[in-house]
């Protein structure tokens, strides 16, 4: 594929050929790669938020007893962080960055279907995201509830858009699912018809299906392109065909499906029925197949491949490893019999953070560090990146890795203070907390420098579309349709 | 619909019967809760609201006409939301 070059002079997405310029002509963008960025900028200050706020709870819980804020302020901090870090960072994240700024490249379009909408939805998001902070300082203060409140053309296309295409049918199907919630929950508060409500004859078990039945698949929406990402990056560095194709397609669809039923896993002790228990335990350790089958197919691409330690490959390897720990994990709740020791303990934290921070986090750290070069049509350096990669590693591990302990010990989740035999394991938290944001600075100061070297059209060699433009590429990608003559990942 | 594909004029009558169906469902759906058939209550609504969708879909929103694959599409949506009912249920039926 790398030899059917599309290399032209057609200026750059970068540069102001319309005719409003600077700001204006972002914010009225309807280009695919322009509106990525705009997501991109927006998502990183929610994340400088939310990290901040995350940071301050790691503070809080160094040591027993109160620190600098009390309960209230405690149970308000880590219900904003978790609805900043879901729904502003991780549900949208890896689609509306990558799945905008690459797919349509891989795909050989020169946009998406409809850019005007395309780029509404980053007005909608916006919006949306000011009424949440906003909410948040209005009626009786901020809630202390916790955040529990596209097609592929051809079998030729990379894998990246077989994942994001699995992701479109779960975020079509699931997303409805919650807007009625809400619409229920208006209509219970407002004609005071008891949906929930046991006061007014309603079920509360039934917010927590209908909320699961939603949130359970948005875990997929968050991690399927994560998947697809580390799929796209390890033939890359490895210079090698990706083993198992059809595997790795098919179980990215497997997971969309059968991950749409296994919401119940989150409410086995809720009061559920035993036999409804019972069906989703033996649905979400189905769930564990498909992703098993892409673990391995990963690992089976790497060996006796070229093996180049770049950044992007480097988070594609430490997503693997956390997400494995993450994963197995969940097996550990998906039984109902050790669900119950552990449920609404710090394993509970500890699990769900390793696969949202170290499975989604890492494979947009990883993302940002593959595509970048192509984005902004420079290199950063391989060194300062390495380096802020095993602090980000380091950190994380030295952050939640202790959690799972504590949490098996008995240490409650969504705690503001605890027995003083949790104190060591808070504290190696903390300073897990510290590490992991010093990482996270030394990669954002190497990334945002502007220092580094101009990047050719292909610097990792890479076989997909995307490298077969100059970088950055030009605003409508292809002045021909590109003919894709090969597999992807034909590396032999 | 692409502009290639033959286009499907579905007269007024059709409409009009269609709203006459749609009319006579919805009052029986009305009707059905004060006849106090305990749980076929559920099950029953649950139909009529299916029938009626499946009538809009059909006519309203001309699946009708449209080709296999996405009449199939169709169906497999159906199929995940009626696994999510029947699965919700495996928990209020044996509670």
């Amino acid at each position: 594929m790398s030899e059917n070059t599309h290399l032209h002079e057609e200026p750059s997405y970068l540069v102001d050929t319309g005719k409003r310029k600077g700001i204006l002509a972002w914010l009225t963008t309807i280009d695919h790669k322009r509106i990525a960025l705009l997501y991109l900028w927006s998502i990183m200050v929610f994340f400088i938020v939310g990290g901040i706020l995350g940071e301050t709870m790691r503070t809080e819980l160094y040591k027993p007893g109160q620190q600098f804020y009390g309960p209230q302020t405690y149970n308000a901090i880590f219900t904003l962080h978790g609805l900043i870090m879901i729904f502003l960072i991780v549900i949208p994240g890896l689609t509306v960055v990558f799945g905008n700024f690459v797919m349509p490249i891989m795909i050989g379009a020169n946009d998406v279907a409809f850019p005007r909408l395309n780029l509404f939805t980053w007005y909608l998001y916006i919006l949306g995201a000011a009424i949440v902070v906003v909410s948040q300082f209005t009626g009786d203060g901020p809630p202390d509830t916790g955040w529990t409140f596209y097609a592929p053309y051809s079998t030729q296309t990379p894998l990246l858009p077989w994942a994001i295409y699995a992701t479109a049918w779960i975020q079509i199907l699931a997303t409805p699912v919650i807007g009625i919630t809400l619409l229920m929950i208006i209509a219970e508060r407002t004609f005071h018809i008891g949906f929930f409500d046991p006061a007014l004859g309603g079920d509360p078990v039934l917010y927590q299906h209908l909320f699961w039945i939603y949130s359970h698949p948005a875990v997929y929406i968050m991690i399927l392109p994560a998947m697809g990402v580390i799929t796209e990056i390890i033939p890359t560095f490895c210079q090698k065909q990706i083993y198992g194709y059809k595997a790795i397609a098919i179980s990215s669809l497997a997971i969309a499906g059968v991950g749409y039923f296994v919401w119940g896993h989150h409410m086995f002790t809720s009061g559920m029925s035993k036999e409804a228990i019972w069906l989703f335990s033996i649905l979400t350790f189905l769930v564990a197949v498909p992703s098993a089958i892409k673990v391995f197919n990963w690992v089976a691409t790497m060996y006796k491949g070229s093996i180049d330690l770049k950044p992007p490959l480097l988070y594609a390897i430490a997503f693997i490893f956390l997400f494995m720990i993450g994963g197995f994990t969940g097996l550990v709740q998906g039984a109902l019999a050790t669900d119950i020791q552990v449920h609404d303990t710090a394993f509970i934290v500890a699990h769900f953070h390793y696969i949202i921070f170290g499975g989604v986090g890492f494979a947009f750290l990883g993302a940002i560090h593959y595509w970048y070069p192509k984005m902004f049509g420079r290199m950063y350096s391989n060194r300062i990146a390495n380096i802020a990669w095993g602090f980000l590693f380091a950190g994380f591990n030295l952050l939640y890795f202790p959690q799972f302990i504590i949490g098996l010990e008995g240490m409650p989740r969504r705690y503001f203070d605890y027995l003083p035999q949790f104190t060591t394991a808070q504290q190696i938290s903390t300073w897990g907390g510290y590490i992991l944001a010093i990482g996270m600075i030394i990669m954002i100061v190497n990334l945002f420098r502007k220092k580094g070297e101009k990047a050719t059209a292909n610097p990792w060699g890479g076989k997909t579309l995307e490298w077969t433009l100059p970088s950055p590429p030009p605003m409508e990608n292809f002045t021909t349709p590109p003919v894709v003559p090969e597999k992807p990942y034909n590396y032999d | 619909m692409v502009d290639s594909e033959v286009k499907h004029i579905t007269g007024y009558p059709v409409y009009g019967k269609v709203l006459i169906v749609l009319l006579v469902l919805t009052i029986l759906t009305i009707v059905i809760p004060s006849l106090n058939l305990t749980a076929a209550t559920v099950l029953i609504a649950l139909l009529l609201a299916s029938t009626k969708a499946g009538i809009v879909m059909t006519y309203f929103m001309h699946l009708k006409m449209e080709n296999l694959l996405l009449r199939i599409l169709v169906i497999m949506v159906l199929g995940i939301y009626a696994s999510v009912i029947l699965l919700t249920f495996a928990d209020y039926v044996f509670r």
